[in-house]
């Protein structure tokens, strides 16, 4: 259950403030899958950053599962980030020195977990996203589609209860970005959030829900009638 | 995030970046082996220098005519008089005093020496029976002025020119000629090689009357001699002081230099120059330092898009600091190991390229190159592992 009240953010560009998001409010109950849409510089990665608690709004409230976030302290977000959430990005963000083995653990290497267990879930991980083959490979070594399923083996490893997308197709053919979508909806139908910000209109009316931005406010706000 | 996962994940950064590692564990290495084998050289230059002062005597005193003034006006001077000799009256003097164990009067000339159709000009030491054992030097073969025989026309050879005039035969017993005397090779001393600058191999020992009528003076050159213990040297130097004091009409025109002073001068002196020179070195440590605090600021800027994403996976600030701190702490402490191995084996090098210098390394001078190598890469890592913990994330992430 995510609820966000008046967030307000803003950027300065010389003397000028752009308002990234303005007076935001908006609730995503627990399972729901989402899609936020709009133009580039419409807020909606700024949304996802503070919806991931990488970035902290201006004024506003946050509250995740009925607890206010934005009042917590750095190292409290951060526990937070590490058990509820996981991050998908357009790009990958794969640790280039690490094996794909070695990416998947590193939210659990953070988290304190012995090793022994972790190497078991890692195992269960590279299982569930047939990177078995690849598991000491270097993510030079993986193709496109690869590389997604490690990061998102990455985001899930710890079981969070969101899960946020940022142009996870973004870099990745037609095909491919279908079947990386589809991943990412099996985790959805187990009951996790699912939030995806893009601009591609195809993907972004696959989720039930749908938001589209524009200047910082939520323009249009719609449940999917197929969804 | 565990500890050993810290270290782990450090470890594998260091290894994963193999040139950059070794050129900053090489500098490290560096500065710490040169701080080990300069202190090294150092105090080993200063126990080659205390051990050659020591092996020429224990307790030793040495007396030389006329005085160092340093302030006031000397009368003998302005009436154009020399400071009286010292002679072997006051020699005897000093020897009746309680604190001396045993005093040698010594004159020293050049003088031919010729024997078996050999001739060479030899440097001659006039004295008594107690040179030799106040010198510290030992008799390979014979005698010198055994009991009774003070006067008799008796002459020690050093080593080297025992051998040279005596190759096949036996040096004790024969004749030779020295100047215009006749002397009889009483005994040889035992070859001990050079100290301080003087070699005993190439000399010759005669009594001191002898010594006095060859070359025509009745002055001594200086006085050796022995105190009776550690304690006694500086009240013999101020007992001799007033002996001659009082012999020489109330002047004090002899000089008194305790080897004790001279020694601990050296030490002073040579110690602080191995302070000095390891403190040069300690400043290739500290560059050292600052390298690592460069090369750990380019791998923060290198790896922003990584420090963001460990922020997004949930890594905290302390974490990420603790990251970076781990690895510079890692580089130095590899730094400062290969270093203190590289200065053992500089130092035993040293060792055995010149055998005659003690190069070895002072334990104080290895644990302190270790500690200050490691605090230059603590200090040098905190500025980069603070930067790295505050990036911003979503900026960070934006970085590619």
């Amino acid at each position: 259950m995510i609820r966000l009240t008046a967030i307000t953010r803003t950027f300065h560009m010389g003397d000028q403030a752009v308002y990234a998001l303005n007076n935001i409010n908006l609730q995503i109950a627990s399972g729901e899958y989402v899609s936020i849409m709009g133009p580039s510089g419409s807020g909606k990665s700024t949304l996802l950053n503070i919806l991931g608690l990488l970035d902290k709004p201006d004024s506003g409230r946050y509250e995740l599962d009925e607890k206010l976030v934005t009042d917590l302290s750095e190292t409290e977000q951060a526990q937070i980030r590490r058990e509820r959430i996981g991050f998908v990005f357009q790009s990958f963000h794969l640790v280039p020195r690490l094996t794909a083995a070695e990416n998947i653990e590193l939210p659990l290497t953070l988290s304190g977990m012995p090793s022994e267990q972790r190497q078991i879930r890692v195992e269960q991980a590279l299982q569930a996203f047939e990177l078995k083959q690849r598991a000491q490979h270097r993510p030079a070594e993986l193709s496109g589609g690869q590389r997604q399923r490690v990061a998102i083996a990455r985001a899930t490893i710890m079981q969070p209860s969101v899960i946020l997308a940022d142009e996870p197709t973004g870099n990745l053919d037609h095909q491919i970005g279908a079947e990386v979508m589809s991943l990412l909806e099996d985790l959805h139908h187990r009951g996790t959030t699912l939030i995806v910000v893009t601009h591609d209109r195809e993907l972004g009316a696959r989720a039930h829900r749908q938001i589209g931005m524009r200047d910082g406010e939520i323009l249009t706000d719609q449940a999917n009638a197929t969804g | 995030m565990r500890l050993v996962d810290t270290v782990q994940t450090s470890f594998k950064t260091v290894l994963s970046y193999r040139i950059r590692s070794l050129l900053i564990i090489l500098a490290m290495a560096l500065g710490v082996a040169a701080v080990v084998v300069l202190t090294a050289l150092g105090d080993g230059a200063r126990n080659y220098v205390i051990n050659q002062f020591s092996s020429i005597g224990t307790n030793l005193l040495v007396v030389l005519p006329g005085r160092a003034e340093t302030s006031g006006a000397f009368l003998g001077a302005v009436l154009g008089q020399t400071p009286r000799d010292l002679t072997l009256k006051d020699a005897q003097l000093i020897g009746r005093l309680p604190q001396v164990r045993r005093y040698a009067p010594l004159n020293v000339g050049e003088a031919e020496l010729s024997a078996a159709n050999r001739l060479r000009a030899v440097t001659v030491l006039g004295s008594n029976v107690h040179l030799i054992p106040i010198r510290h030097m030992v008799l390979a073969q014979g005698s010198f002025l055994a009991h009774g025989t003070e006067n008799n026309a008796q002459i020690v050879l050093g080593a080297k020119i025992a051998r040279e005039f005596f190759p096949r035969t036996q040096a004790i017993g024969q004749r030779v000629r020295l100047g215009d005397s006749r002397f009889l090779v009483s005994g040889v001393l035992m070859s001990q090689g050079e100290t301080m600058g003087y070699n005993t191999d190439e000399i010759v020992i005669i009594p001191i009357g002898h010594a006095q009528v060859m070359f025509n003076t009745t002055s001594l050159f200086r006085i050796l001699i022995e105190a009776k213990s550690h304690s006694e040297i500086e009240p013999a130097k101020q007992a001799i002081l007033a002996t001659v004091k009082q012999s020489h009409d109330g002047e004090e025109d002899i000089t008194v230099i305790t080897q004790d002073a001279i020694l601990s001068t050296f030490n002073r002196i040579l110690q602080a120059l191995t302070l000095a020179v390891a403190g040069i070195a300690a400043i290739s440590l500290i560059v050292a330092g600052i390298l690592v605090m460069n090369v750990m600021l380019v791998a923060v800027s290198q790896r922003t898009a990584e420090i963001g994403l460990l922020k997004a996976i949930g890594a905290s600030s302390v974490d990420i600091r603790r990251l970076f701190f781990t690895e510079a702490v890692l580089l130095s402490l590899a730094g400062a190991i290969l270093g203190f191995l590289l200065g053992q084996f500089g130092s035993l090098m040293l060792r055995l390229t010149f055998p005659q210098l003690p190069a070895w390394p002072p334990v104080w001078a290895s644990m302190a190159g270790i500690t200050v190598a490691l605090i230059t890469g603590i200090l040098a890592s905190m500025l980069p592992a603070s930067k790295a913990a505050k990036l911003d994330a979503v900026n960070a992430l934006g970085k590619k």
